[in-house]
């Protein structure tokens, strides 16, 4: 690398975000320099945040596209306010203004705001000339006009040029990071192999952009980074949505059931069915469905055949799929719904998170109808989140849902490679052929599982449906002492999963003052906020719970433990009522956000030393 | 038809009492169903499968109940999904034999989605649509096969609503099989099952089944012993459509569509009598014979359509094994560890 003669400022975390028009690359880009902090040794939690318009108004904030990096040393989350705001238009900028931190940097172009822009932004004036962006440390660069420079010899078009303004910025962010260059060569070369002449113009663009952040001194401060402080082992950068898919594929292989997934498209969580949909060579079967209901009714049909069965769906899809849900609890097989939740009610914010759907998962169905619920905490996590959504719901016969959030599944983070052969083991309860014992309701005393018997094995004709049905023969019954007896027996076999599942952890001192309780997609910020308070000598401690229904066994006791108690959710209380209904013994705080955003974790901090000074 | 080289056969001969279930059979004395149950009993050993490898399948409704009288593998579903529930048994077991019953409330309106997708996909699955016209399980609501005007419960005055012809859906799908079939001959409905069992694809029996409580009689014009021969026309692939009590009509093509014809008037001739042909690609002819009704026409019975096809099961198989073959990705490990990866030390 050349001598640099820039002050280079070591941090711990920095947080990037590039926006601008929908059209102008910044997923790519984002993406890009992910991967490029995590090949330079860091940590990383990235979120990308786009509108649900596919190509949104161009110029206007209704089709401003977002990416956030989060790099560093050691982070939990993709971060609240960025350090660095890339914006390639004024729209972007008026859309994103206050999520930069005030004495921030902004680069931005020079070249896109012309009058016209400026007026289709909001802006009355243009914010590069007024006081607006005072405070902020603002590099305008001409990213437009010297990016057709660096291309002109290329001989492209107009628009391919301008296609690689992303790029140029890009560069720009190398030279702040220090970061070698070819790494996103090599990146070209491969991501566009089948068009030469992208891998070429993307370069020049890059090297421009880098080139101009040196030379012209535009970039006074480069930063540099500490290697992160992971375990030794491989890792990748992974998505929650694909960690999700692939959990799934190695609990296939690890149960030696075939996986089917029955699925209908629908944001935020398609992105699980297109990568099952790539992986038919290691088995997968997977049937893009009419509609939501005939995903889960496929699915509980693959399952009745044997299949390791899936549905991936979002809430609206959820709701669909509740009468379906029902009946894999009558029939007592196993099944995974996995909700990627997003902004509700109806439509809601699709491209939005929230974590409205709890309820609505334990609860959502006609009749009494327990199920498995895990959730996911963080894009990694969704793999073995997904894993074991599958072992439990196989080994104990009951459908399992599992919650993500759009922000998890769409995020990603670093994630270490296990070895599929170090995950837990899965054994399904297959009946024997000929079993002379077998009968479609008999049940294992301590667990209360039902065996699974698989269609075309000799000896185990059998019927089961929606109907409820008498216990140990599964014949239709509508007896009231016996459908007294299967609720409870159905019950009792999901709570009884707590017997194997660890006890729940907390972060933190086991005796305090605070205890914040949260789950599933909010991990990162609100551990993030627990951290830096007790890094401040203040009396709060952790427990994040991946395990909603049944809860682990020492909960209530844990609980307990504590002067005061705060659930910090997405939505406008749902744990939090789950928890004043099940151990109404204890006070509970709450913290609520519908915003279809993250937490940020000053936020969550100012809340909770509130309530630690509240009398 | 080619044979099915996965199929395991049944090593043992088995008959009609291998299927019979232990069930009290709770269907209203009288009613068409019992016909159907006891001839789709006598299919099953016919087939040559062994008894292990019948799956059947139903949703909600009178016709629902089928899968707990038949002793094979059975699943019964909840409203309008019998066939998204038997696409899932067929995709991840293809060894199967599987068959659907339904009804015209649970396949043509709160499932009609389902049933116009699975036929488009041709997924190798045997559909017995019982249709009594009428909403039996709820005691006596009209369905979406109930003829313009009729008076039900929900419909005092008459009903409003175009029905369908599930024939007409089914081609209208892109089906490979149709075939019609009264419960009042079971012979016929015999040799059709057998017929819809050999297809490869999804198979559609609708069969005009009698509902004695909600809707007796509604398919008398066809099944009456009076009135039957000059209102039915038995399709036989390959033989001129001839009917009527003296075997004296028949039907032909014009150039406007279908016509009825009396042999022997106006020098009409077997010779010039339409032929059936069952295996034709073009669905024209079948539509035209599937949309025939009285009083002007006799209705079709027998197989109208049985178009070979390649299967949606099929296909799901060839993707998998292709796919196995041209990977480097052998297991879920290659795939962990494919793409960009980096050692932290």
């Amino acid at each position: 690398m050349t001598q640099k003669k820039n002050k280079v400022v070591t941090k711990e975390d920095v947080v990037v975000k590039f926006v601008g028009d929908s059209g102008d690359g910044m997923q790519l880009t984002g993406n890009l320099f992910s991967d490029t902090a995590a090949l330079e040794g860091n940590d990383l939690a990235n979120f990308p945040d786009y509108p649900a318009e596919i190509r949104g108004p161009h110029n206007t904030v209704a089709g401003v596209s977002g990416f956030q990096v989060h790099i560093g040393k050691k982070v939990y989350s993709s971060g609240d306010l960025c350090d660095v705001l890339v914006a390639m238009n004024p729209a972007s900028l008026k859309a994103n203004l206050k999520w930069a931190k005030k004495g921030g940097t902004i680069i931005t172009d020079l070249d896109a705001y012309d009058e016209k822009a400026i007026e289709k932004s909001g802006y009355k004036s243009n914010p590069l000339e007024d006081n607006t962006l005072q405070g902020y440390n603002l590099i305008k660069a001409p990213i437009a006009t010297l990016t057709k420079d660096a291309l002109k010899d290329l001989g492209l078009d107009v628009k391919t040029a301008e296609k690689s303004r992303n790029m140029f910025a890009l560069g720009m962010m190398y030279f702040m990071f220090n970061w070698d260059q070819k790494i996103a060569f090599d990146f070209f070369a491969k991501k566009f192999k089948k068009k030469p002449e992208l891998i070429q113009s993307n370069k020049l663009a890059l090297q421009a952009g880098y080139n101009y952040a040196e030379t012209v001194e535009a970039i006074s401060v480069t930063y540099s980074i500490p290697s992160a402080t992971l375990e030794k082992g491989r890792y990748r950068n992974l998505s929650g949505n694909v960690a999700t898919a692939w959990g799934f594929l190695a609990a296939s292989e690890r149960s030696g059931r075939p996986l089917f997934l029955g699925s209908y498209p629908i944001t935020p969580a398609t992105e699980i069915l297109m990568e099952l949909a790539k992986h038919k060579s290691l088995g997968a079967k997977v049937f893009q469905a009419e509609d939501e209901i005939a995903g889960i009714c496929s699915a509980i049909g693959a399952s009745f055949a044997g299949a390791m069965a899936l549905t991936t769906t979002s809430g609206p899809g959820l709701s669909l799929k509740s009468e379906a849900i029902g009946l894999a609890v009558m029939t007592e097989l196993p099944l995974v719904i996995v909700d990627v939740q997003r902004g509700g009610p109806s439509t809601g914010l699709p491209t939005k998170s929230e974590q409205s759907d709890l309820m609505q998962a334990l609860y959502g169905r006609n009749g009494e109808c327990p199920v498995l619920i895990i959730a996911a905490q963080s894009p990694s996590d969704c793999f073995i989140s997904a894993y074991e959504a599958a072992k439990l719901s196989m080994e104990h016969m009951t459908p399992a849902i599992l919650l993500t959030d759009g922000y998890i599944g769409q995020g990603s983070e670093l994630f270490k490679i296990p070895k599929v052969a170090d995950l837990p083991k899965i054994t399904p309860p297959i009946a024997a052929p000929n079993d002379m014992d077998y009968k479609p309701f008999k049940r294992d005393p301590k667990t209360l599982v039902r065996k699974w018997a698989l269609p075309g094995t000799e000896g185990l004709r059998h019927r089961v449906g929606g109907l409820e049905k008498e216990n140990i023969s599964g014949n239709v019954s509508m007896s009231p002492e016996n459908h007294q007896l299967m609720t409870d027996l159905r019950y009792n076999k999901v709570m009884k999963i707590a017997d194997n599942l660890p006890e729940q952890q907390v972060f933190g001192a086991d005796e305090n003052e605070l205890l914040v309780v949260s789950w599933g997609g909010t991990y990162g910020a609100v551990h993030t906020a627990v951290e830096e308070m007790i890094n401040e000598n203040m009396p709060v401690s952790h427990a994040h719970f991946r395990y909603i229904m049944p809860l682990p066994k020492n909960t209530e006791k844990l609980l307990g433990k504590y002067k005061k108690i705060v659930v910090p959710e997405l939505n406008s209380g749902q744990f939090v009522n789950y928890l004043r209904m099940t151990f109404p013994q204890y006070k509970y705080s709450q913290f609520n956000k519908v915003q279809g955003l993250p937490f940020n974790v000053s936020e969550l901090k100012d809340a909770f030393n509130k309530i630690i000074k509240e009398k | 038809m080619e044979e099915n080289l996965t199929v395991d056969r049944s090593r043992v001969p088995l008959g009609k009492e291998d299927f019979v279930s232990d069930q009290m059979v709770k269907w209203c004395p009288g009613c068409g169903d019992h016909a159907i149950l006891s001839s789709l009993a006598n299919v099953f050993p016919k087939i040559g499968y062994r008894k292990e490898n019948f799956c059947v399948v139903s949703g909600i409704g009178c016709s629902s109940r089928f899968p707990y009288y038949v002793n094979t593998y059975g699943f019964h579903g909840i409203h309008g999904r019998a066939n998204a529930i038997a696409t899932g048994v067929k995709i991840a077991n293809p060894h199967l034999s599987v068959w659907v019953a339904t009804g015209d409330g649970d396949s043509m309106a709160i499932g009609g989605n389902h049933f116009i997708h699975i036929i488009r996909r041709n997924v190798d699955i045997n559909i017995m649509l019982f249709n009594n016209q009428i909403y039996g399980l709820t005691k006596g609501q009209y369905s979406p096969t109930s003829p313009m005007g009729s008076v039900t419960k929900t419909s005092p005055q008459g009903t409003i609503e175009h029905p369908f012809n599930p024939g007409e859906l089914v081609l209208g799908a892109q089906g490979t099989f149709f075939a019609r079939a009264v419960d009042t001959n079971p012979k016929l409905m015999t040799e059709i099952m057998f017929e819809a069992a050999k297809h490869d694809g999804t198979s559609v029996v609708e069969i005009l089944q009698n509902c004695v409580i909600f809707n007796e009689g509604c398919h008398t014009t066809i099944t009456s012993k009076e009135s039957r021969d000059d209102n039915q026309i038995i399709l036989k692939n390959g033989e001129p459509m001839i009917f009527g009590k003296n075997k004296e009509k028949g039907i032909v093509l014009k150039p406007h569509g279908l016509a009825v014809v009396t042999l022997g008037q106006d020098g009409i001739t077997e010779q010039d009598l339409l032929v059936h042909d069952q295996y034709s690609q073009d669905p024209g002819i079948h539509l035209m014979l599937a949309k025939m009704a009285p009083p002007y026409f006799p209705i079709a019975l027998g197989v109208i359509r049985s178009a070979l096809f390649f299967t949606y099961d099929d296909l799901v198989e060839e993707q998998i094994n292709r796919s196995k073959a041209n990977t480097t990705i052998k297991n879920v490990d290659d795939l962990l560890n494919s793409g960009d990866t980096w050692e932290i030390k």
